[in-house]
C-alpha cells in the first residue's frame, strides 16, 4: 500500500506533537462533539437500529465468506450492463490501469469524487507523475488539496481545519488551480461553500473524465452506489464521457435489497442525517444519460491478506462511515494525521496494519493507539469489534507468528521492542505457578513498600512514563485473609 | 497468471478455514438463494410506525422541509398555476423540460421552454434558470425523492446543473413510507438519483450548510391525485 505518509514516526511521537497543538485540539473537539450528539439523535429515531446493525454485519460476513463467487458474479453483471472490469492486485497496478485509461481518452485532467480507495493507492500523485492533473471536488478534499495538506478524517478530511483557516487557504491558493476566490471572502460556511461552487463549476462543465470510488457494488445487478452530499459526486458521475471507478473488493453486497439496510445505517452513522442529500446508483452505461464508457477497477491491495486473518477479517465489513472516529477519545486528542494513513482513528488502527502489514514503525504502533474503551464498537453500524482486533494485532506484533502478505504465508518475528515486557510476563508466569515464591515475594514487596520508586528504571521507564505504578498494600491479600477470614471473626 | 486469477486465488486461500456452502441453486439470483436468506436475518422493520396514508404524506412533507426543501401542496387543477407562480417568483427566464413531461404542467407559464436534447452541452444547461420534473418514488421517513430517468424526469444532468429544481410528486400514489419499500419499487437497471433536500455539505466543522454544487433551491410539489 503506497498510501503511507512517508517518514511517519510511530503513533506515540506523532500524537505527542499533535496534542501540543491547541488549535488542532480545539477544532477536533468542536467537530467531534457536534457530530456525536447529532448521530445519537439520528440513530434514536429508528426503533430497529440493533436489528439493522445485525443485518448489516451478517450481509457483509456472508459476502466475505463467499467473496470469490460474488466477485465473479459482479464482473459478469457489470460486463453485461456495458461496463469494463479490470483487476488490480496492488496500488501500483491500479494506478497503472487508471493512468492508461485516462491516456487513452487523450485528456490531461480528470475530476474526482471523494474516494478512500484512490487516496489509499496515491492515485493523484501517480497521475501527476504522468502529466495528468486530478481535481478533487469534494469540499473537504479540495481544502486538503489546495492546502497541500494530508487528510485527517474519513468523512471530512479537513476536519482539522476551522473556518478561518479554510478561508485563508481558499483566498491564497484557489487562483493557482483555476478561478480565484471572490474578493473579500469571509469565513461564514455558506460563503466558503459558494466559493467552492464557483471555483469547481468550470471544471465540472468541461470535464471529459471522472474518477470515483463506490460505497457499494451489487453483485446481483452490477449496480454501483455513491453516497454524497454536495452534488460534486453527481457532477463527476454524469457529466464526463468516461467514468473510472476504483473500488475495494470488499465493497460488494449480494443483492439490490441489501441496500435497504445500509442506506438506513450509513447516513445516520456518518453525517447524522436521515438520508444524505444525494445518492447515485448506476448499472453499467445508459444510452443517452451519463458516461458512454464505464470502467470498474477492482482493488485488492492487502484486502485478501486481511481476509486470511480469522480475527482481523471483520475489519473488511467497514462501510467507511467514520462514526468510530467521532467517538474515539484518542482520535479526538491526537487527530487524524498521527495515524500515518488515509484511514485514521479506531478503524484505521486495525485496517492500516492489516492492509500494509506491521513492518513499519508506524504500523506496528497503531494497534496500541487505543485505550480499548470500546466506544468505537458501540457505534459501529456493522458491529466490528475493534477492541478485539486491536488486542489480536498487539499479540501479533509482540509474539510474531504466521500472517499472509501479498497472498503468501510468512512468519513474522516477535517485535524487538517488547523483550522486556516478554521477560516480565515470563517471570510473572513462573511466580504465579509457584505459590511459595509468590507469597515470599508479596511479603517482601509489602515490607519494602515505602522504598518503591514512582517510576520504573531502565527499559521499564517507557512503560511507567504513561502509567502509574500500582501501590502495594501494607499486607498481602492472602495474609490478610488468613488473619481475619474476610472480617468474619478470624484468629483475632 | 493475470491479476484476476491472482486475486480470486488469494481469496480462496484466505477462506481456507471457512466451511463452504454448496453453490446456490440459482447462481444468477443469490437474493432468492435460500442459503442467503438463512445467513442474513432480517428482523428489522419494513417501516417505522403505523401511519394512515394521509399521515405518511404529512411525514414526507415534514421531512422534506426539515432538510430545507420548499414544499407545496395542490391538486391537479391548481398544478399549472402553482408552477407558473413559482417560476415567476423565482424570476426564471427559462425552464428545462424533460422530453416526456406532462404538457399541462407548464400550460400557465410563458417562461421560455428549453427542451433537453442529447447534444445539449453542460454549458448550455448551466444557462437555464430552472428545471421541472416528475419523480419515481418519494420516501416519507427520510424525506427523499427518487428520480429514475423516465421521460418525465429526463437525464440525470438536467436536475443537477440548473440552480432551481421543481419536482412534482403524485400523492399518495408515488409515496412510500420507508427505504425498504422504495427499493421494491425501483429498477436497479435504471440510473437512479436519490435527493433529500438541496445540495449540502458538512465539511466545515461538521456542521450542515445548504448550497454547494447541486440545485440550491429544491421545491417539491405534492399534487393530490384524487
Amino acid at each position: 500500500m503506497s498510501g503511507t505518509f512517508v517518514g511517519m514516526p510511530a503513533f506515540p511521537e506523532a500524537a505527542r506533537e499533535a496534542v501540543g497543538n491547541k488549535t488542532l485540539r480545539g477544532n477536533l473537539r468542536h467537530a467531534t462533539h457536534t457530530i456525536r450528539a447529532k448521530r445519537a439523535k439520528a440513530v434514536a429515531e429508528v426503533s430497529d437500529w440493533a436489528e439493522l446493525r445485525e443485518a448489516g454485519k451478517r450481509i457483509k460476513d456472508h459476502t466475505l465468506r463467499h467473496l470469490d463467487r460474488y466477485l465473479e458474479q459482479l464482473e459478469e453483471s457489470v460486463t453485461a450492463a456495458g461496463g469494463i472490469v479490470h483487476w488490480a492486485a496492488d496500488a501500483a497496478e491500479a494506478n497503472e490501469i487508471v493512468t492508461q485509461l485516462v491516456k487513452m481518452t487523450g485528456e490531461s485532467e480528470v475530476v474526482k469524487v471523494k474516494s478512500m480507495a484512490t487516496q489509499e493507492i496515491g492515485l493523484n500523485e501517480a497521475l501527476e507523475a504522468e502529466g495528468i492533473r486530478a481535481y478533487e471536488t469534494d469540499l473537504a478534499e479540495l481544502i486538503v488539496q489546495l492546502g497541500k495538506d494530508r487528510p485527517s478524517h474519513i468523512l471530512v478530511p479537513a476536519i482539522h481545519r476551522n473556518r478561518g483557516e479554510i478561508r485563508d487557504i481558499f483566498s491564497r491558493e484557489m487562483s493557482e488551480w483555476g478561478r480565484p476566490a471572490p474578493e473579500g471572502l469571509t469565513d461564514t460556511p455558506a460563503e466558503l461553500a459558494e466559493a467552492a461552487r464557483l471555483h469547481l463549476r468550470e471544471k465540472f462543465l468541461r470535464a471529459k473524465v471522472g474518477i470515483s470510488g463506490a460505497n457499494f457494488m451489487v453483485a446481483e445487478t452490477g449496480t454501483l452506489v455513491v453516497v454524497e452530499s454536495e452534488g460534486n459526486g453527481r457532477m463527476c458521475l454524469t457529466l464526463p464521457e468516461t467514468l473510472i471507478s476504483v473500488v475495494g473488493i470488499e465493497k460488494i453486497v449480494p443483492t439490490w435489497r441489501d441496500l435497504e439496510v445500509f442506506l438506513q445505517t450509513l447516513p445516520r452513522s456518518s453525517t447524522a442525517e436521515r438520508m444524505n442529500p444525494y445518492t447515485s446508483t448506476w448499472t453499467g452505461t445508459t444510452d443517452g444519460d451519463g458516461p458512454s464508457t464505464f470502467h470498474l477497477v477492482l482493488l485488492d491491495n492487502g484486502r485478501t491478506d486481511t481476509l486470511a486473518d480469522e480475527v482481523g477479517r471483520q475489519a473488511l465489513r467497514c462501510i467507511r462511515c467514520s462514526a468510530c472516529l467521532n467517538v474515539c477519545p484518542v482520535y479526538e486528542r491526537a487527530g487524524g494525521h498521527a495515524y500515518g494513513s488515509v484511514y485514521p482513528g479506531p478503524i484505521g488502527a486495525i485496517l492500516s496494519p492489516q492492509l500494509r502489514g506491521t513492518g513499519s514503525e508506524i504500523d506496528a504502533s497503531l494497534p496500541y493507539a487505543s485505550s480499548l474503551c470500546g466506544a468505537c464498537y458501540e457505534v459501529c453500524p456493522v458491529a466490528i469489534d475493534i477492541p478485539e482486533v486491536l488486542v489480536h494485532l498487539r499479540e501479533r506484533v509482540v509474539q510474531g507468528g504466521e500472517v499472509t502478505r501479498e497472498g503468501n504465508k510468512v512468519v513474522l518475528r516477535p517485535a524487538k521492542g517488547h523483550a522486556a515486557e516478554r521477560a516480565a510476563m515470563r517471570a510473572a508466569r513462573w511466580a504465579f505457578t509457584h505459590p511459595g515464591a509468590l507469597r515470599t515475594g508479596q511479603r517482601a514487596a509489602s515490607r519494602t513498600r515505602r522504598f518503591h520508586p514512582r517510576t520504573l528504571p531502565g527499559p521499564g521507564k517507557a512503560w511507567s512514563g504513561t502509567r502509574d505504578l500500582p501501590p502495594v498494600p501494607a499486607e498481602p491479600f492472602r495474609d490478610w485473609w488468613q488473619r481475619t477470614r474476610g472480617g468474619k471473626g478470624g484468629a483475632e | 497468471m493475470n491479476s484476476r486469477e491472482r486475486i480470486l486465488g488469494r481469496v480462496r486461500r484466505a477462506l481456507a478455514d471457512v466451511p463452504r456452502d454448496a453453490p446456490p441453486p440459482v447462481p444468477e439470483r443469490p437474493g432468492r438463494d435460500p442459503q442467503y436468506e438463512q445467513a442474513v436475518s432480517r428482523d428489522y422493520a419494513r417501516e417505522h410506525g403505523n401511519r394512515s396514508v394521509e399521515e405518511t404524506v404529512e411525514l414526507l412533507a415534514e421531512n422534506l422541509a426539515d432538510y430545507r426543501a420548499v414544499v407545496h401542496r395542490t391538486d391537479a387543477e391548481g398544478l399549472a398555476g402553482l408552477i407558473a407562480g413559482l417560476l415567476e417568483k423565482r424570476g426564471s427566464a427559462s425552464v428545462l423540460v424533460p422530453p416526456g413531461l406532462d404538457e399541462r404542467w407548464l400550460a400557465a407559464t410563458a417562461v421560455t421552454r428549453v427542451t433537453d436534447r442529447a447534444e445539449s452541452t453542460p454549458h448550455e444547461l448551466d444557462r437555464v434558470d430552472s428545471v421541472v420534473t416528475a419523480c419515481s418514488v418519494a420516501i416519507a421517513e427520510t424525506g427523499t425523492i427518487v428520480l429514475d430517468g423516465s421521460p418525465d424526469q429526463g437525464r440525470r444532468r438536467i436536475t443537477l446543473v440548473p440552480d432551481h429544481h421543481i419536482c412534482v410528486v403524485r400523492v399518495p400514489g408515488q409515496v412510500v413510507s420507508s427505504v425498504p419499500q422504495s427499493l421494491e419499487r425501483l429498477d436497479p437497471a435504471r440510473p437512479l438519483t436519490w435527493i433529500s433536500g438541496p445540495s449540502a455539505t458538512s465539511d466545515i466543522e461538521l456542521d450542515r450548510v445548504e448550497g454547494v454544487h447541486g440545485p440550491r433551491t429544491l421545491e417539491v410539489i405534492l399534487v393530490d391525485e384524487a
